[in-house]
This record gives structure tokens, sequence and C-alpha cells, in this order.
């Protein structure tokens, strides 16, 4: 069965191209929310090839993308109402600027693509719009070398498209540079929820049973009061981590994330505090004030591989002595929270 | 300019400006206006805000940016840690993240 998003065909020189529409479908719509919510979105791809968007001649550009469909839909809607080709490469469905990282939006698949498409069959000019991002990955002057055709940075944005072609293809410094609003933090929160995947079960069901745990043995009720108690902290804290810290991102003190994300957690721990849900035993409290503190930290600190600005090297000087900080504080604050169980102050 | 800066003196960029020609690439594959053109030659501006994607490097005609790109990325570098490898997107069970 043909995809929905294919509307016909045309017939070139160099065989036939599937015509796609420059529209979404409700299908379009919904698999977009579906994947912005990680399911099934490391497969959400399209066949990698050649398409047509309206009735492109041999004079029409050549946007170049990915065959991620979540990029190729933003893409095809951009060029809506124009005559144009469009390059699908294939990044194994991952987008531009991330399979650019990887080197599969390259400048060897790039070539290869252009070459098994028969590219220079279809089109007279010798000239393709490759997304400025896909630049980490491409190099423009191997691909002149080795096949002839000039790369033309596009804008950052599929959006900026329309702008950027209606000016003689000139993007302005807006359109080159990557911003990072809060919109497209918020956009990325339901993936970051699904970081802790089973754990998010297994961590609360054993801190449910050891809850029961007291001076005098086993009890069950214990378990059920402190256990939902504890899953309530941990919760909190990977909700501190994942939703408040991106949020706030630009409005945090701090450069490094993982301080970031301790001050977060600890405010979060004071909240509870306050309600005495970190206990009310001191050494209880002290464990809390540790563990969420640590997984916080150590929460904020991942989301700095969502975000469009940190540095490899800056990262590593960062965890470099985050890490083991976080880990030793969450590892003792477990331990004094087992204490606290039999010790009361 | 956005309102994100990370750390400040980290980055491994690096412009030999001897080199440079003032093609003017690398100021516009650049995500962050890192680079400027003064006088027909490229010069840093922005060092702090480099996020070390590696774009300039590889578009540079003349070899005269260098920079050891990879992924800024805590999960990435953590996975490269476990299996002894450089930073790697790729977050096992034979998947990626991103």
């Amino acid at each position: 069965m043909l995809a929905d998003y294919i509307t016909g065909s045309l017939t070139t020189t160099a065989g036939t191209v599937p015509r796609i529409s420059t529209s979404w479908s409700i299908q379009d719509i919904l698999n977009t929310i579906r994947v912005r919510w990680a399911i099934g979105r490391m497969n959400y791809k399209v066949e990698p090839g050649l398409y047509a968007v309206g009735n492109p001649h041999t004079n029409s550009d050549v946007f170049v993308t990915c065959n991620f469909k979540l990029t190729f839909d933003h893409v095809r809607k951009a060029l809506a109402g124009m005559d144009a080709w469009m390059l699908v490469l294939d990044t194994k469905g991952i987008n531009v600027w991330c399979a650019a990282g990887k080197g599969t939006f390259g400048t060897k698949e790039l070539i290869s693509r252009i070459g098994k498409v028969e590219l220079g069959k279809c089109i007279s000019h010798r000239r393709v719009i490759v997304p400025q991002l896909g630049a980490t990955g491409v190099s423009a002057h191997e691909v002149k070398e080795q096949t002839g055709f000039r790369v033309v940075y596009g804008p950052v944005r599929a959006s900026d498209i329309g702008e950027f072609m209606k000016h003689g293809m000139k993007a302005t410094q807006e359109m080159r540079t990557v911003q990072f609003p809060l919109w497209e933090r918020l956009k990325l929160i339901p993936v970051e929820l699904s970081y802790g995947k089973y754990y998010l079960f297994l961590i609360p069901a054993l801190f449910i049973l050891l809850s029961g745990m007291n001076r005098r043995g086993y009890s069950p009720d214990l378990a059920v009061t402190d256990g939902l108690r504890a899953t309530l902290n941990l919760f909190v804290a990977y909700i501190a981590g994942l939703v408040i810290t991106p949020m706030f991102l630009p409005w945090i003190p701090f450069r490094r994330f993982a301080l970031k994300g301790l001050l977060v957690g600890w405010v979060a721990a004071l909240l509870l505090s306050r309600f005495h849900l970190t206990g009310v035993n001191l050494v209880e409290i002290v464990s809390w004030f540790l563990m969420i503190g640590g997984l916080t930290s150590f929460l904020a600190m991942n989301f700095t591989g969502s975000t469009t600005f940190t540095s490899l090297s800056g990262v590593q000087k960062e965890m470099k002595t985050a890490l083991p900080l976080q880990i030793g504080m969450a590892a003792l604050g477990v331990v004094l929270w087992i204490v606290s169980k039999f010790f009361a102050l | 300019m956005n309102g994100f800066v990370y750390l400040s003196n980290v980055v491994t960029l690096e412009l030999d400006s001897a080199k440079c020609k003032g093609c003017m690439m690398c100021t516009i594959v650049c995500p962050h206006e890192v680079f400027s053109i003064v006088h027909k030659k490229s010069v840093i501006v922005n060092r702090d805000l480099c996020m070390e994607c590696g774009a300039c490097a590889r578009n540079c005609p003349e070899g005269a940016v260098k920079v050891k790109s990879g992924v800024g990325c805590a999960a990435g570098i953590i996975n490269g840690l476990l299996r002894g490898t450089e930073p790697t997107c790729d977050c096992g069970e034979g998947g990626s993240c991103c």
C-alpha cells in the first residue's frame, strides 16, 4: 500500500518519481504527537530517494533532507506552493542534526544518493539545498569536487525555507542561529519523561518493599504508608529533573546543569519537608535531601544531550566532578534512609 | 546571540587565520555565530558559544578550522565510558536515542 502522503507520480528521464502532498493528514498529526511521546520514535521513517513536490521541472530546486518522517513532514509542508524536488537521504530514521553528528547525514551518503537517483538526469542545474544543520556531516567542497553539485546551505528551520527562497537563497542571521525557546524545550519533555523506562516501576517497588522494615521486624502497614511517601518523593525528584529544570533552564542560576538540577532538587526537597513528606526524624530528612539532590542533579545533567548549545568538552568537564558526587549522594542517601528505619533521631 | 551560554574556556576550537581565504563558509554553517569576518578573514568572536558540532571544520576548504567535535551529551559520554569507546548517541538495544 502506498503511504498516504504520496499523491501520484511523475515521469522523468531518470524514471518515475513519487509526487507528495504538502499538507498533513489527520494520521500525520496523530503520528507526530505519538512520536513526541517516544512511542515508535526510532522507527518512524520514509523511503530514501527522490520525491516531487508540485510540478518540478529541470530547473527546479532540490531540497535535501533526512528520512525521519517528522522532519520529512515539516520539509514538505514548508514547500507548499512550490515546484521542487526533495532528495531524502537514508539516515536510519534520525533527524538531520543528530544524523549529521553521527555521519549518516553526510558527504558520503549525499554523494551516493545523488548518484543512485541519477539527479543529474532530472535537472539541468548543478545545485542542491542542504539544511544548515546538515553541515556537521556534509562537506560542501568535497561534494562539489566529487559530483559537480554545489551545496547551498539553507536555513536551520524548515519553516524559513519560503523566506529564504524569496530573498534569493539568502538566510538572515536569525535563520542561521539555533535558539532553544520555551516552546521547543516543552516539546522535548514527553520524550524526557520516558527516560526512566521500567525503573519507574522497579525503584518505587523496591522502596515500598524496604519501607516495611522497622526495629520490631516487618510491618506491611508501614510498607504502604512510608512506601507511598517514598514513591511520591522520588516522583517529585524525577519531575524536578526532567520537567522543571528544562522548562526554567535559562532562569535557573549556574551554568553547570548538575548544579541547576541540584538547586531545583533541593528546593523541591525543602517543599516536601515543609509538608513532613521527607519524614520526621533527622536521619531520614537528610537521606531524602541526598537522594533527591543526587537524582535531580543527574537527570538535569542528562538534559545536556537534548539541548542545542552544550559542547562535548564542557559536558566532560562538568561530569568529571558531578558524576561521582551524584552517585555518592544517592548511595549515602539510600544507606541513611535504611538506617533511619531502625534508629530514629 | 541567544540567552544560552555553557561553560567558559573549555572548547577545543582553533582557527589558523593565516590559512583563511575569507570564503565565509564558517560564518554560514555555524549555528551560534561564533565566527565573524574582519578584513576579509575569519575571526572567532564568540568562543564560549561554540558547541563543538564540527560544521565549520568540515566545511573549511583551507583546513583552517580545527575542533574536536562530538556529542555534548552526558548520556552519550556515560555510554562511551561503559563501552570503552568515544562518546556515542547509540544507546544500546540496537537503537539510538537521538
